[in-house]
């Protein structure tokens, strides 16, 4: 359900984004709540990817303020963003490439493993026992996605679809209250596409999460999500659930195009 | 496999034993070979720790030798000019010079760990080559200044470093130093260093701090610059600043690239080959028999490593052990494919 009054669990308020000259976002108000699917839409260059920047991390809002779970993360660093509870994918896929199956889900558990540098040096006992429950929680996740199978194989052998979908598991190994996916159907195929839809369906029921969707694919996320919102040229253009988006002119001019004449004079 | 075979603990123990057996024989080997040897394991220490940092971590220092430098002046000056009072306290005997020369390494390697901090907080802060253009400097640097210090007499070199290290201690802390990287890698924190590598933005993503993970490995690999730096000055007894110059530095980095960054085992083998390769060129500028240039190609063996380098990029750019997981030493660093 829509998130309202103080239960958001992602809260931004009026953050503008400004790269010298450029505003790539603009005032915008934007909350998701704890259960939410919310999908984020518009055309290029309209500023989804540095909205999904300043929430992780990689920027700073020039201005405006960022609340998760009632702490304010505007301006920290990613790695300390990762342990408030965000974790995302990547638009072209991020996954460790030298790394294993098995070890790319591994390495996301250095958000929480309680050993550190002197531990495994050390080697004692309870280093072991925790090697173990790492181990068991990675096969755990691996096989309810449906990748245990390729545990040793190295990450870049997988097909494209099973990247995009190592990838999300990664994430999910940090245990995030709220999902960032960046354009996960790109590049997929009309069956993949299917797929990944039942896919965030799942996630969201199984971890009981938030998830925000960036994507280009409008069925999919027309499919998929509860409540949309429509960015063009940094703006909020529209927000709303998918029946009314569809049906919004000012979201139909922005993907469509204005008149030419009208164009003409804006450029 | 069989656990008693896994357990690196044991492992460990095992080559410390086969080192202490093999030091008593040390009287009966020839003083020159013994020498090489005991290089073999300084070379080890100092290439397996190089690979922590632009193997494992994906940092490209080019500074080892400057740490080294360090580790060898700092141990150096306080087991000649400061360690009396304490060899006498301890009786003057067996025992008190292995305290004293555990303690001077100790210290030779926590003087190089701390400026393996001061020159890695600042610029492990940055991305991409930073690290090598600022390791370079340093690198030159320290020779500098050590030139310019009186009280290790400056360029003309410091002599009378007392003969401590031994083909025990040699080996025991290459076994070491192996050991420590070895474990550290093979555990879920270890792991964070190759996300490191492989990719900054999605490990900070997944939680990792990269900067800290940076500095941890560079200091980690300085520390053991530094201890490698002890024995060499230990070894020799005599150290002159301008043995730590660059092209040593050079020297590690090409046993680092030819093993294969990020292989330990690979690496330290190609320790033991640079090693005797280079004490080997020795004799072969000496054949009379062999025409004047190649004796002359020989003699420089600056020439040959950039020979070595030049035919491994090409032929073998994963390096001579690269991909082969042995020793748990982990997945080897990918290089791009040619197109």
């Amino acid at each position: 359900m829509e998130a309202n009054g103080q239960s958001a669990l992602l809260d931004l308020q009026r953050c503008t984004v400004r790269f010298g000259g450029l505003t790539a976002v603009s005032e915008l108000d934007m909350r998701i709540g704890a259960h939410d699917l919310v999908g984020l839409i518009g055309p290029n260059g309209a500023g989804k990817t540095t909205v999904f920047n300043i929430v992780t991390g990689v920027y700073k809002p020039t201005t405006g303020s960022i609340t998760f779970a009632g702490e304010r993360i505007a301006g920290l660093r990613p790695h300390r963003i990762a342990h408030k509870g965000i974790a995302r994918t990547f638009q072209n896929i991020r996954l460790f490439a030298s790394l294993s199956v098995f070890d790319n889900v591994r390495a996301a558990f250095n958000l929480r493993c309680k050993h550190t540098f002197v531990h495994a040096l050390l080697r004692l006992p309870a280093f072991y026992k925790e090697e173990r429950e790492i181990d068991a929680q990675v096969m755990e996740l691996l096989d309810i996605f449906d990748l245990g199978r390729f545990r040793d194989v190295p990450c870049k052998s997988l097909s494209y679809g099973d990247q995009r979908r190592l990838e999300i598991v990664r994430a999910l190994a940090t245990r995030p209250k709220l999902l960032l996916l960046d354009e996960p159907a790109a590049g997929m195929n009309p069956i993949e596409k299917e797929g990944l839809t039942k896919l965030i369906r799942f996630i969201k029921d199984k971890f009981d999460i938030a998830v925000l969707l960036v994507e280009h694919d409008m069925k999919l996320v027309m499919g998929v999500c509860e409540r949309i919102y429509v960015l063009d040229h940094g703006t909020k253009i529209a927000e709303g659930d998918p029946e009314a988006i569809t049906r919004n002119p000012k979201v139909i001019e922005a993907y469509l195009g204005e008149e030419p004449a009208e164009a003409e004079t804006d450029a | 496999m069989n656990a008693y075979l896994r357990s690196k603990k044991l492992w460990l123990l095992a080559a410390v034993v086969l080192s202490a057996v093999l030091s008593r024989f040390s009287g009966s080997i020839n003083g020159y070979y013994l020498q090489v040897l005991i290089f073999i394991a300084i070379n080890i220490i100092l290439a397996v720790s190089l690979n922590l940092i632009n193997g494992y971590t994906g940092q490209f220092s080019l500074g080892h030798a400057g740490f080294m430098a360090i580790g060898a002046y700092v141990s150096a000056y306080l087991s000649k000019d400061k360690s009396a009072g304490v060899l006498h306290a301890l009786g003057g005997g067996e025992f008190a010079i292995v305290v004293v020369f555990v303690g001077v390494l100790i210290a030779g390697g926590l003087a190089a760990a701390l400026a393996g901090l001061l020159v890695g907080v600042p610029s492990l802060r940055l991305r991409g080559d930073y690290l090598a253009i600022v390791t370079l400097g340093f690198g030159e640097i320290i020779r500098v200044v050590i030139q310019n210090t009186d009280a290790v007499n400056g360029a003309s070199g410091y002599s009378g470093v007392p003969s401590y290290t031994t083909l025990f201690w040699a080996y025991a802390l290459a076994a070491l130093t192996i050991y420590i990287v070895v474990s550290l890698i093979d555990s879920t924190y270890g792991r964070g260093f190759l996300t490191v590598r492989d990719d900054e933005v999605a490990a900070e993503a997944m939680g990792i701090d990269t900067t800290r993970r940076k500095v941890v490995a560079f200091v980690t690999g300085s520390f053991f610059a530094g201890l490698a730096g002890g024995l060499f000055a230990h070894e020799t007894t005599y150290i002159n600043p301008a043995g730590f110059d660059f092209q040593k530095s050079i020297e590690i980095v090409v046993m680092v690239i030819l093993g294969g960054m990020g292989n330990t085992a690979g690496v330290a083998f190609a320790a033991v080959l640079l090693t005797t390769l280079g004490e080997y060129l020795r004799f072969v500028a000496k054949y009379e028999w062999l025409p004047d240039w190649l004796r002359r190609i020989a003699d420089n063996r600056t020439i040959i490593y950039a020979l070595v380098l030049i035919a491994l990029m090409l032929l073998r750019p994963q390096g001579l052990f690269g991909g082969i997981r042995a020793f748990g030493g982990g997945p080897a660093r990918q290089l791009p494919k040619k197109a």
